[in-house]
Formats: structure tokens, sequence, C-alpha cells
């Protein structure tokens, strides 16, 4: 298969190892992934803080930019649950203000070929060992778009488990909000922080040597806390755990 | 009784709702035909046999902690007594209606004739029938109906005696609810237990204000 | 804490007044207590229930039908309340409402009137008009006691002193009921204010009552309740008003039949809460002789014009949002400046004050949408706080600096020469403020201005020297690999 990634803005700029990591994985397992070069940003922070017009010409440089594309890939499940709640309505929107109501059914057409990294191996797929080796002990925190919004369910844990030599423990209230919430973690800090303690409280229970999940923005903030506190602890996107063999550790 | 005579407000917000509703509900069809379109897809009735649901019934009430004697028809009477005798109720207030046959001897009772509250409060308890239980949840429908008696009675005595016949018992609480349809307008009180709080640290503390005591004759 | 201090227009803003309490350690544990408590419990009677999506999903079309036909269900109440005795007053707001209750008060020579906990009398400010006018409000219910005998404000839309433990509760009672002595335990607290309220309850001839549901085919109205107070109110008085906003009428009393289901397993997690109670007007030797309905706009109609933000009005008052909220967890009620608190707080408090005030509420979510997934009647909040971010936006106008800042990073990202431009710009601008670990890796501690909220607790990674695109470009093409380059 021929894969489209949409790394996102914020993976491109501050996370290139989860962007290596997916085209990594894909490529062991026998894909090849290409980069629309002109990509960027699919506009979740302009549309969740308020910003809804300033979103709009993301959302139509996106399908410019993935149109053509046999299936897109994105290793962040908080840009895909963006695309899948609010793009057909904004579309519509777009559509009823400038007469391109062909836009609506582009949209339709492609938010089917969106997937994100682990629904992509576990949903389209059907694998749930994708040939990993990761000798580390390991917790899961599931991040909310995903859980929630996306419904990816035991998938990612599923990839996780089967990872050689992985040490896989529980994290209690993995369902439970990290506290970033995207400009949340910047106008509300206080409860973020208040938040991300709770979470930094139970990631340090399990004594993981490494927290995982699905999103690096969540990551991003729970490892701000880890390394702040000197705890030792570090974060690596779901990607790179899958991506780390053998041949290439992590 | 004041008429509905047009109040500027009843206008005001009647139009402002219209105004609100207005692009749309020209192509809505009537309120009655939508209601009929909601979907339903919740369990309406369930598939117990009797004695199962009988059976639901007496856990729920026994998890309220309220006490359930089941008798037979006949037994009824021998019950009460046992009961009022435990509770050591002499004087019980009985509601218009109620079929005194079942009152054993040996105790006092007052029949409710409209009593102020303060001597509602004086009397030990109450006995009354019920217009149905839905066992699901642990539920006794009263009414202002021959043997149920008007709410306040049944509200300010400290103990509840509760005589319900097997035939009254419901599954579900969809069964309950289409049950009570003929007879929606009356006064009606859903009781599930004794009164309860949890305001305090989430301990549900029970017995504030209405009656702390609940007893119930089951007749099968 | 004031009495007037939940009025949301002149309350803190939600950073500043979570900042606050944040630091009450003894708040944060009750919430959390309480919260956890209730939260397994809903958990327990929800999985039980093997038809808990469907009854979800008719309660949100019953919602929505209803509100699609509020004129007309509004008028068939009215109807049916006047036949069966009630007489039925409309108002436009809150300032009517309050001088229509306090002139049927006066009307039945009410020096002071029982009251059975409304969470619509508190939008009002019920109590403190009723002051004014010489008639002494008590609250029944105990939390609502609490509250009262305390000074203090409700948290929680169910449980509203969820946050005093019971030593504080105990404090307060031996003080307010001068009692010399008192038990530690719950049922011994308890039982001081069923001493205390029982002889209001047997002589006070006025009561004011909030309500759950008006229904339409009947004019009856249901009172949900736990303690017996609201049995006490509704039926030993000789005056009865009740107030209830329009968006409380439910069609037909058929549909009790799923939200009696839906409203007890969500709002305390019991399979049915102890006392329901229906009545229809008035009816010869059983109530109140006078029985008063105030229906209550307030904005309600607002929201309803607001396609989108309609939803709001079909919440049902269970507070099991507020529950499951991860922020409401950490400050409590009070810090949303609103009797309306948590997640349903955070969007019906903004929209009944029209956006004029509050607009700081809808920004108080991580957007986690761990609400909607216990929401009732699946009101999809996250959806309506993103809604309601944009009126916020929209009303403060293009000049705000957030704002500009916006619209520059929008701008980037419509063009990818941008977007590069300002990657390299960013690692360069970024230099002053890295500082590198043992391992190497650049890490920032501390950031200017509004994004020091940031580095508050968390280190910021430095960006990386190379992006994913560069590194994507510039590398050896792969060897093997799908359906070739």
């Amino acid at each position: 298969m021929r894969v489209s990634l949409f790394i996102t803005c914020y993976n491109d700029t501050l996370f290139p190892n989860t962007g290596k990591a997916v085209v990594r994985v894909l490529e062991r397992l026998g894909h090849s992934v290409d980069f629309p070069k002109g990509q960027t940003c699919c506009g979740q922070m302009h549309y969740n803080t308020g910003y809804q017009t300033e979103a709009m010409p993301l959302l139509e440089r996106f399908v410019e930019q993935f149109r053509q594309s046999e299936v897109v890939v994105v290793p962040s499940s908080s840009c895909v649950a963006m695309m899948r709640d609010h793009y057909p309505l904004m579309a519509t929107q777009i559509a009823r203000k400038n007469g391109r109501t062909e836009l609506v059914r582009e949209v339709e057409a492609l938010l089917p070929r969106i997937y994100e990294f682990s629904e992509f191996l576990t949903q389209k797929l059907g694998l749930e060992d994708v040939g990993a080796y990761f000798p580390h002990r390991v917790t899961y925190h599931a991040s909310c778009h995903g859980l929630r919004n996306l419904q990816l369910g035991d998938g990612p844990k599923q990839l996780l488990q089967n990872v050689r030599g992985i040490d896989l423990v529980p994290l209690i209230g993995l369902e439970q909000c990290c506290g970033f919430g995207g400009t949340f973690a910047i106008k509300n800090a206080d409860v973020s922080s208040a938040m991300l303690a709770e979470k930094l409280d139970g990631v340090l229970n399990t004594q993981a040597e490494v927290c995982t999940a699905c999103d690096n923005s969540c990551l991003m903030h729970i490892q701000g806390a880890l390394h702040r506190q000197q705890t030792g602890v570090r974060t690596l996107h779901l990607a790179e755990i899958l991506a780390s063999d053998e041949a290439g550790m992590q | 009784m004041e008429s509905s005579a047009p109040s500027p407000s009843r206008e005001v917000v009647l139009s402002r709702i219209r105004a609100a509703l207005s692009p749309q509900k020209d192509a809505l069809p009537s309120a009655e035909a939508s209601w009929l379109e909601i979907p339903r897809g919740y369990v309406s009735s369930g598939d117990l046999p009797a004695t199962a649901i009988l059976e639901l019934l007496t856990d729920r009430l026994r998890d309220y902690d309220v006490q359930v004697l089941h008798a037979g028809r006949s037994g009824v009477t021998h019950a009460v007594a046992k009961l009022l005798t435990a509770r050591r109720a002499d004087t019980m207030l009985i509601p218009a209606g109620f079929p005194q046959i079942l009152l054993p001897e040996g105790f006092t009772y007052i029949l409710d004739e409209e009593l102020l509250p303060t001597l509602l409060d004086g009397c030990s308890g109450i006995i009354t029938t019920c217009t149905l239980a839905i066992a699901e949840t642990g539920t006794i429908v009263l009414q202002n109906a021959p043997g149920q008696g008007r709410r306040a009675a049944s509200l300010v005595p400290d103990y509840h005696l509760c005589i319900i016949e097997a035939e009254q018992v419901v599954a579900t609480v969809p069964e309950g609810i289409r049950a009570l349809l003929p007879t929606a307008k009356l006064p009606t009180t859903f009781i599930s237990g004794p009164s309860a709080t949890a305001d305090i640290e989430m301990t549900r503390i029970k017995g504030v204000h209405g009656p702390r005591f609940l007893d119930v004759i089951l007749i099968a | 804490m004031s009495r007037h201090a939940l009025d949301p227009r002149t309350a803190a803003t939600f950073p500043i007044a979570a900042h606050a309490l944040l630091g009450d350690s003894q708040l944060r544990s009750n919430v959390r207590h309480a919260t956890d408590v209730i939260q397994n419990k809903r958990g327990m009677v929800v999985d039980e229930m093997p038809d808990w999506q469907e009854l979800r999903e008719s309660g949100k079309r019953l919602r929505e039908h209803t509100m699609q036909h509020l004129d007309f269900y509004l008028e068939q109440f009215e109807r049916n309340c006047i036949a069966a005795g009630g007489v039925v007053h409309w108002a436009r707001d809150a300032e009517e409402a309050r001088t229509i209750v306090v002139k049927l008060a006066k009307a039945a020579n009410a020096s002071e009137v029982i009251k059975i906990k409304s969470m619509t009398t508190e939008e009002i400010f019920l109590n403190p008009a009723l002051s004014a006018a010489g008639i002494v409000p008590f609250e029944t219910d105990l939390a609502e006691l609490i509250i009262q005998l305390g000074g203090d404000q409700p948290s929680h839309i169910v449980v509203p002193a969820l946050h005093k433990n019971r030593q504080q509760i105990r404090d307060l009672f031996m003080r307010e009921m001068n009692l010399p002595e008192l038990g530690h335990t719950p049922e011994a607290l308890a039982d001081a204010a069923r001493l205390y309220l029982r002889h209001k309850f047997l002589t006070v001839p006025t009561a004011v009552s909030g309500a759950n549901f008006l229904i339409a085919e009947t004019g009856g109205v249901c009172v949900v309740e736990s303690e017996g107070n609201g049995r006490m109110c509704l039926t030993l008085p000789e005056t009865l008003i009740t107030i209830a906003g329009i968006d409380k009428v439910i069609p037909r009393f058929q549909d009790l039949e799923v939200l009696l289901q839906l409203l007890p397993r969500s709002a305390t997690g019991e399979r049915m809460n102890p006392y329901n109670s229906i009545w229809t007007g008035v009816y010869p030797g059983d109530g109140p002789k006078n029985f008063h309905v105030v229906l209550l706009d307030n904005a309600r109609t607002e929201i309803l014009a607001d396609t989108e933000g309609r939803q709001t009005l079909h919440c049902i008052r269970c507070g099991a949002c507020q529950n499951a909220c991860p922020v409401y967890r950490q400050t409590g009620g009070h810090a949303y400046g609103s009797v309306y608190a948590g997640p349903i707080g955070a969007i019906l408090t903004p929209q009944l004050q029209q956006m004029h005030h509050a607009q700081s509420l809808p920004y108080a979510s991580s957007l986690c949408g761990a609400c909607y997934e216990v929401c009732p009647v699946k009101i999809n909040i996250p959806e309506v706080l993103i809604h309601l971010r944009n009126k916020v936006v929209v009303q403060n106008g293009p000049i705000t600096p957030e704002a500009l800042a916006m619209r520059t990073m929008a701008s980037i990202f419509r063009s990818e020469r941008r977007f590069r431009a300002a990657q390299r710009l960013g690692r360069i601008a970024e230099l002053p403020l890295v500082r590198k670990d043992a391992r190497g890796v650049g890490w920032i501690s501390w950031l200017p201005g509004p994004l020091g909220g940031w580095t508050q607790v968390r280190d910021l990674q430095a960006m990386p020297n190379q992006t994913f695109r560069d590194w994507f470009e510039n590398r050896a093409t792969p060897e093997g690999g799908g359906d070739g380059v």
C-alpha cells in the first residue's frame, strides 16, 4: 500500500522521531510512504480555541494536499478527531460561503481514508504484532481523543502487548485526562498542572521507565513534568516503541 | 382561580419561542406525529416469570433495609400483628377505604379523616395498600385511592406498613409508568426505600424526613 | 464565602477563582472523594442496564423533540394545570419571577416559607428577594440547610454541600442550632437536621419549590428527591409556589419511563431515588389548596434560538457531568462562579448571561469528552464549548493580542514557505532559553509572558535541529518497500 503521511504541525516541528518511527514501521511492514510536502496543520488549535474562521483555509489546504492519497496515516489522535468531528460541518460552512459545494463531497470521500496510526495498524491492516522489540517497563496513557472520539479501544494496548521483551504495566486512571487540552494548558495553567499531578502520580506508581500514548500533545505535557521533577522517566510515542527492534533500538 | 387571560409576559415568552423555532418549524410535522417518531429501543417489559418478579422485588426491598414478609391471603392478619408487635406500634393510622378485615385485634386504629399534621405526627405509623410495585427498582407506588390514603398520611408517621398483592407487581419502570396512565392525574408518590440522604460525605444515611421504618407484606 | 459570590455577573474569572480554590486541600479532598463515590455507584447501576445506550438515545430524541415544539407543550401544560385547579404565571426574566413569587407569598400572608432545593430559585436569587420583603426562607434539604446555616454557596447540582466533610458540618450545626452536644456520625447529623426541621414542616403554611418535570399531557408536576423534605413541602402547606424553567416541560406522562430511569442512575447512582412526587393542580383533601406555577424564561429562549447551543436546554440536571469532569475534580463547583458548575455550568451559565458574562467558562475545559460520555441525554458538551468559544472570540473582536497571534499563526499555516521559515525562526528565537541536560538534550525551563503558564511546572523540550520534513526529504530512498517510489 502507498501511505501518505500527515505528520501534523507539532510533530513535524517538535517530534520528528515520531514521524521517523512511523515511516520505519510502515516500511518494515512492506508499505511505502509518501509525504505531500505542502502539508502544514489540520486547524485544530484554531478551531478549538474559537477561531473557526481562521481554521477554514487550513481544511481546504489539507484536502488539497491529500485529495489524491490512497490512504492517509496520522500519528495524532486529536488531529484525526478534529477531522472526523468537525471537517464535515466546516466544509458545509465553507461551501455555503463561497459556493464550493464539491468540497463537501471531497471531505466525505477523504475521511474514510484517514487513519490514526494505531488504528491503521489494527483496523486497516488487521495487525496486532508489528515485529517490535523493546525490553523495557512501559505504561500506556489513553489520550482522550483517541479513547472517546476515535474509540480506539484496546487496539494500542494489543499492539504494545505483542512487543517482544516489553513489560507492560497498567496505569491506574489511564482514562483520566492528563490536563493538556491545547490552549487550556496555558489559559488554565493551574488546573492543568493539578490534573497533571494526578497523572504523574499514576505514572510514577507503575515504576515504568517509559510512559507512552498515541498523542505527543499529552506526552509533551507529561514529559514536561517528568523532566522538571527529575524522575528519570521518559515518554515515547507508541510509534517509536513499535519502530524499535533488534536492528534499531529506541 | 384566575382565568388564563393572556398576560403580556405570557405573550412575550411564547412569541420568543416561536421566533426561535420559526425557520425550521413550518417544515416540521405536528407535535403529536413527531412524538410517535421518537425511537424507543429500550426494554419496556421484562420476560421474567411471576415468581422471579416477586423475588426480585423482595431482594430490592431488602437492599433498602425494608422488612418483607410473604404471606398467603389467609395469613395477612397474622403477619400484620407480627410486624406491629415487633415495631411496638400501638396507634396505627388507617386510610379511608382500607380493607379493615385485614386488621388484627389488640391494636388501636385511627381512621384518617384529614387529621392535622401534628396529630398525624402522634401516630406510631400507617398501614396502606398500594397501586402497584416495580420489582427492578424496589419501588412502591401510592396514589390517592381507597386504602392508600392522602399523601400526608403516608409521610408524617415514622412507620409505614404497606400491603402489596402479587398481581400488583410489575417488573420494569416502563410497565409501571404505563400501568399508571389511567390514573396519572391523581396525587402520586413513588417510594423506593425509606428516606435517605447522601449529603454528608456521600454516606447513604437512611431516615431523614419521611418514614424511617418501612415494612412490606407481599401477598402471594 | 458571601451569599452573593455565585453571581456570574460579578464572579472572578475561572482561572482566578480556580487558583484560589486549588489551595484548599480539604475542599479538594472532599470533592475527589465525593465524585469518586458517585462515579463508582453510577458505573455499577449503569453497567447492569443492557439498554442504557437505547435509553440515552431516547432521552436525547425526546428532549430534542420537546424543544422543537416547546410552545405547543408549554401551552398544553398550562391548559391542563389550570383545568386541574392550578394557577400558571409567566416570567420573562429573573426579576419578574422574583416579583411574582414575593407577591404570591405576601398574598398568602407568609412571614416565612419552607423551600425545597431548587437550582432555579438560586439562579434567580430568590432568597434575598424574599428576605428583603420580610419573608424568611427556610431551606429544608439537608445540603441546602448546611449551605444556608453556613452562609455558603452550593457547589454541585445534586450534592450541593459536597465540599464539606462531617466535621465541618458538625461544627456548623452545633453553632447554628444551639446544640450543646452532637454525635460525629453522619447519622447523628442527619438526626439533628430532622428534629430541627420537623417543626417547620408541620406548621409553616407556605412552601416554594422547583420542579424536575412539568408534564404537558396531564398538567402534572414531578419532583424527584431523596430525603422526604420535598414531600413535606409539597403536601403539608396550604399554598405551594413552584418555579420552573420552561425547559422542564416534557410531552407525556409516559415519557417519565425514560427520564425516571436515566435520572436516578446518573445523579446518585441509584436504581431509583427514594421519593418521586407527582401531583396535578389542586386535589381536595390532599395537598395545598393554592397551587401556583411560575414558568421562567430568563434567556432560555435565547439559547433555544441558537441551533448549536440549543442542546444545552436538554439538561435534566443529573450532575453526572460534574462527577466525571477532571477539571471539576480539581476545583469543585465554586470556581465556576455560578450555581450551575462543571461542564453543564460551563455551557449553560454563559448562555443564560447571553454571553455578556462568564466568558472564561467555555475555556474551563480540556475538551476531554468525559462529560459527553456520561450525559444521560447525550448533550455534546465539548461541541457546545467550542461553539461558545467562537462566540467569545467574535465578541472580543479582531484586535486582541490573542486574535492577532492566532491570525499570524493561521497565516503561517496557510503557506508551506512561511511554515518552514517559522520553524527555522523558532529554533533561533528559542536559543537563549535553551539549556542542555546531562544527556545533551535541550530543555527550556522558563517562558515569558502568558506562555509562562507552561513552564510553571513543566519543562519544554527544545526544538530538534531537523524537522521531520527535512529528514524525510534528505534521506536516502528506502530499499524494497511497497508500490515502488
